[in-house]
């Protein structure tokens, strides 16, 4: 069974919501939408106070390269556009609606229909990715179209859709691909033309059996796309580790997945691309698995952007003794300091850990112990960034690679002297590419 | 036999030492580096905490520059203050510009009473992993995350997490200047002021929220209301992005604005604090 | 004040619940077997020395903590009980009690505390102990009592008797040959060497239970597999070239494997977290390193036994072996 080479880790997989099916979360009377749901700059407001606006409007234009255009997840009132706190409590500037009815605009299907043929082509389909504001959902909110604007001279062989969901606790992409299985294929096919690659290869693993049975069976009128059953271990799902399962090929530093002929988009995002592509459905909703050891009423929910954190949190009650909130995964996500805030683009979960399993062990001294190392699966040396970081050798860890961590957290997850590994080496990455992004402006 | 085994020894050592004797004076001479000896004279004057406030990597990099340009000129160090800066300038035969002594001044009054936490922040103890990670306890953007950067940052162990307030403190007689703290804060909360002879005036806080924002998380923060530029008989004040600002070079120590802020944002510090110390008292 | 409030931390949010205190006991237990076998051999004495040095170890490391470094003591990390149990299996078990303590002061106060405490030291603590006892007294540190299972002890006429290295040793340098040395007296047979019927340091007699401990830490993944098998692999490999080339000046192969320290130093002391490599290229290159020393030490130098100063030598390099031997990372694969 195929799966990356090196590294990795097996955190409990907890995947207590799998049997759940996808529920809709219930219209909210205000809601705050963002105009930041992408990474890369914020897009630029088109909408002022007062105005009436539909589902699916245009809300907020992406004027940078690197930015996703936003739309109207409601039908209303703009209220006001003013800076709100997000999760992390900083800032950023939003649009206030208040909610009346549910009127969708009219060039949008509505219906559950299934459309299989795919009318668009290449360059119409990445312009309508890019109209609907289309981002990666599986956790980075890159804008995808940006991903199919292929640099000259460079062509895709593969198409790489991460099913791999290899995040402990979430359920959204399982649910997707048991209930909306024939559109998330209609999705990989979509971007099969977008990017003229010959072949798709959808990564499962093993631990979701049902899910590859059904997409076997889907496929087999999809003669371009296969599923590749494989190993279940964590980053499965990352980029450069997916790459490498897949293909067999290895992405050399500094390059990006186009550079050895592939794309890597997220189950949820070939959903999203459906929707776009097929539906004229912008990206206005985000499918969230609300989930902990302690919760009761475990829930997929698709619920609309901009819907306030806290009415998904009366509705499915915080339990007692919650010492930590967290946005996505338990590996890589991130913690909730704010619960005042608002759904926004590829917020795939909100876990609820108890006191007695947030609270961090305070650190002991390094045993020397290794197991950072046979962790990490990008085979660099954790211990050595935290020493260098401590110190600010920035050349140091420059030219042991920290640049090329992908922050996964399997260093800090089986540190036996708890010690906050990723912290450190955060930290020095950041400070290091600030170095580096100095140093060749001084060059330039 | 035992004898011969001595002198053996001895010849034999003697010969190795001798040796690589020879061998050490040949490869000194051959890899020796010309240097001006000045560097070496500059170097000793300064005070040799290699705090960076120059601007150069430590202090025998401000020597080099100093010896290497030949004159003064901007160069300056910090921490040594007037006094180093005249030593330097007698050994060169230079004039050496004295400049006011600054000191570093915390501008966040948002301790755990002004900014009560509404969150646990749980991980590695480092202002600027926690600036990438959250707003802050208090949920104040602007505010001190309080995990001491600026106190491993000093070189002089003048920066001190206060327990109670949770705030650092400057302590004002090891305090030198050299503004390894403010550069070193993610939140840029510490200020060089000018040190002044009887204290200084400032605004403790850095939030420019609109007043009602500001206030919901700190109520000691800076609301932007404009009363102190108002009453301020120097018109050192003033109002900008709903934060006021005290140009100390205006600013005559009259307290006007202390006595007037309603939070309380705005402080006098200093070594003869007595307004302050009778309002303390009357409290 | 802080209970009720959300935590806010960097991610990974999740632990696999591994510690330092977990991996120590779970060496302490993975040296049962070889307890068992040692109170099997030499009965009371072994015990009563492994008490000794375990209580001094702890003892040591809690007063240092204490009262010279000022430090909150860490203890209950286990570290300084497995250490104890260490130097205890590497030394006869007649061994005087006030060399034991010496020893625990050695290991602790100077391999571990000076060095700055667990993780920062260069040399197993239990190893430096051994050799500073071995050095300093070469007597009774190689007086051996002869393996007895315990219904033959007793305590009044201990005897004793060399370890089947020493024999060789011996008998070789006086012009004797292997088959000759092997066929004597008091040469165990490699039966009664795999169930530790031999003279030695009490605690490496017994190669199987040693073996069993050893698998025990491979499955509970505190160990790898990279130094155990390269170490005893290049022994192998390594004796069994020169046993091939004079077969009566060497021994054989699997007499190497069995016979002194070897199983206790490959499994257990060169496999220190601390002291041994973070690679697993690292690892190969460190147990090659030793299962070359110790042969060469064995048969060329002048101790008859060369783990543990093989193990010390390694210890020194393991800067330079990590330096040397990085991880491959994912853009070479």
């Amino acid at each position: 069974m195929k799966t990356f080479k090196i590294g990795g880790v097996h955190p409990e997989a907890q995947k207590l919501s799998n049997e759940v099916s996808v529920e809709t979360f219930p219209l909210p009377k205000q809601a705050t939408v963002f105009v930041t749901q992408s990474l890369g700059a914020p897009a630029v407001p088109v909408v002022a106070k007062g105005d009436k606006v539909k589902v699916g409007q245009l809300l907020a234009k992406a004027e940078a390269f690197i930015c996703a255009n936003v739309h109207s997840p409601f039908s209303g009132t703009v209220n006001k556009i003013e800076p709100v706190a997000d999760f992390t409590g900083y800032k950023k500037s939003a649009i206030v609606i208040d909610v009346e009815g549910d009127e969708w605009d009219e060039s949008i299907d509505t219906t559950e229909d299934i459309v299989s043929e795919i009318k668009l082509n290449r360059e119409e389909i990445i312009e309508r990715m890019k109209a609907c504001g289309i981002v990666g959902l599986g956790g980075a909110c890159f804008p995808t179209h940006v991903k199919y604007m292929l640099p000259p001279g460079k062509s895709a062989d593969f198409i790489l859709v991460n099913a791999a969901e290899c995040e402990p606790y979430i359920t959204t992409d399982y649910r997707m691909m048991l209930e909306q299985t024939e559109a998330c294929l209609i999705g990989v096919e979509a971007l099969l033309i977008a990017s003229g690659a010959k072949q798709a290869l959808i990564g499962i693993e093993n631990n979701k059996p049902e899910a590859i049975k059904k997409l076997k069976e889907a496929v087999k009128t999809h003669p371009k796309i296969e599923i590749v059953p494989l190993k279940t271990k964590y980053p499965q799902g990352a980029e450069k580790q997916l790459i490498q399962a897949l293909t067999g090929r290895t992405v050399p530093n500094g390059k990006l997945p186009i550079d050895v002929g592939c794309i890597v988009n997220n189950i949820a995002t070939t959903h999203a691309v459906y929707e776009a592509v097929q539906k004229n459905k912008p990206l206005i909703e985000t499918y969230t698995t609300i989930t902990g050891k302690k919760l009761e009423k475990r829930k997929n929910y698709k619920i609309r952007l901009g819907t306030p954190l806290k009415d998904v949190l009366d509705t499915v009650g915080i339990p007692e003794n919650t010492g930590k909130i967290i946005s996505g995964g338990p590996m890589m996500g991130k913690a909730i300091a704010n619960t005042n805030t608002f759904f926004v683009k590829g917020m795939s979960s909100i876990l609820f850990l108890d006191a007695s399993e947030s609270k961090r062990v305070p650190e002991s001294g390094c045993i020397r112990c290794g197991k950072c190392i046979q962790a990490c699966p990008m085979g660099l040396e954790p211990y050595l960034f935290r020493m260098l970081a401590v110190q600010h050798r920035l050349e140091d860890l420059e030219a042991h690679g920290i640049m090329n961590c992908i922050e996964c957290g399997c260093c800090q997850s089986g540190c036996p002297a708890h010690i906050p590994l990723l912290d450190t080496v955060k930290t020095g990455k950041s400070q290091t590419g600030t170095m580096i992004k100095s140093r060749q402006a001084k060059k330039s | 036999m035992s004898g011969n085994v001595i002198i053996l020894a001895v010849i034999v050592l003697g010969i190795i030492g001798l040796t690589a004797a020879v061998l050490l004076f040949f490869i000194s001479k051959a890899f020796k580096v010309e240097e001006n000896p000045m560097i070496d004279e500059v170097a000793a004057l300064l005070p040799g905490a290699n705090c960076g406030g120059c601007g150069f990597a430590g202090c025998r990099g401000l020597a080099e520059a100093i010896v290497k340009s030949g004159n003064i000129g901007e160069l300056r160090c910090p921490a040594g203050g007037n006094s180093t800066m005249e030593n330097i300038a007698k050994l060169m035969g230079l004039e050496a510009v004295a400049a006011a002594p600054v000191i570093a001044v915390v501008r966040c009054n948002g301790t755990c009473e002004n900014a009560p936490a509404k969150v646990n922040y749980d991980s590695m103890p480092s202002c600027f992993f926690a600036n990438s990670l959250y707003a802050g306890a208090s949920a104040c953007p602007y505010g001190c995350l309080g995990c001491g950067d600026c106190v491993e940052a000093c070189r002089f162990d003048a920066i001190h997490i206060d327990p109670v307030t949770k705030l650092p403190v400057v302590d004002e007689n090891l305090c030198v200047g050299c503004g390894a703290c403010a550069k070193t804060c993610p939140r840029h909360i510490i200020e060089l002021r000018d040190k002044g002879t009887s204290g200084r005036v400032y605004v403790a806080c850095m939030n420019k929220e609109k007043g009602a924002a500001a206030k919901k998380n700190c109520s000691a923060a800076c609301i932007g209301c404009g009363k102190c530029a108002k009453n301020c008989p120097a018109e050192a004040i003033t109002v900008e992005n709903n934060l006021a600002y005290i140009d100390f070079r205006k600013c005559t120590l009259c307290q006007t604005c202390v006595s007037g802020c309603p939070t309380g944002a705005i402080h006098f510090s200093g070594a003869t604090s007595e307004p302050e110390m009778e309002q303390k008292a009357d409290e | 004040m802080s209970e009720n409030l959300l935590q806010v931390s960097g991610a990974p949010h999740v632990h696999n619940g591994e510690s330092t205190k977990r991996i120590m006991w779970t060496v302490v237990i993975a040296l049962l077997p070889a307890f068992m076998v040692s109170i099997f051999y030499f009965g009371l004495p072994a015990i009563i020395l492994t008490a000794i040095s375990v209580g001094s170890c702890v003892l040591f490391e809690y007063l240092i903590q204490k009262f010279v470094l000022k430090t909150k003591p860490t203890i209950s990390d286990g570290s300084a009980v497995v250490t104890g149990i260490l130097l205890a299996f590497n030394v006869p078990s007649n061994l005087s009690w006030w060399l034991v303590i010496l020893g625990a002061f050695v290991a602790i106060g100077i391999a571990k505390m000076a060095f700055g405490g667990l993780g920062n030291n260069l040399f197993n603590p239990a190893l430096v102990a051994r050799v500073f006892l071995l050095i300093s007294f070469p007597v009774q540190m190689t007086t051996w009592p002869e393996a007895k299972p315990i219904w033959n002890f007793g305590f009044a006429d201990v005897v004793t008797g060399p370890t089947p290295l020493g024999i060789l040793k011996e008998g070789v340098k006086n012009g004797g040959t292997v088959s000759q040395l092997m066929g004597s007296e008091s040469m165990p047979d490699y039966l009664q060497m795999l169930v530790g019927q031999m003279g030695g340091s009490f605690g490496e007699v017994s190669a199987i239970a040693i073996l069993i401990g050893a698998i025990f830490l491979l499955c509970r993944k505190v160990i790898t597999w990279h130094i155990p098998v390269s170490f005893l692999l290049t022994a192998f490999v390594f004796a069994g070239i020169l046993w091939l080339v004079d077969p009566t000046q060497y021994a054989t192969p699997w007499f190497h494997l069995l016979s002194g320290g070897m199983m206790l130093g490959a499994c257990f002391m060169a496999t220190d977290m601390v002291t041994s490599p973070m690679s697993a290229r690292g690892m190969l290159i460190f147990g090659f390193g030793c299962g070359v020393l110790t042969i060469i030490i064995r048969l060329f130098g002048a101790y008859p036994e060369g783990v543990s100063f093989s193990i010390l030598i390694m210890n020194a390099l393991v800067p330079l072996i990590n330096k040397a031997f990085k991880p491959t990372p994912y853009s070479k694969q």
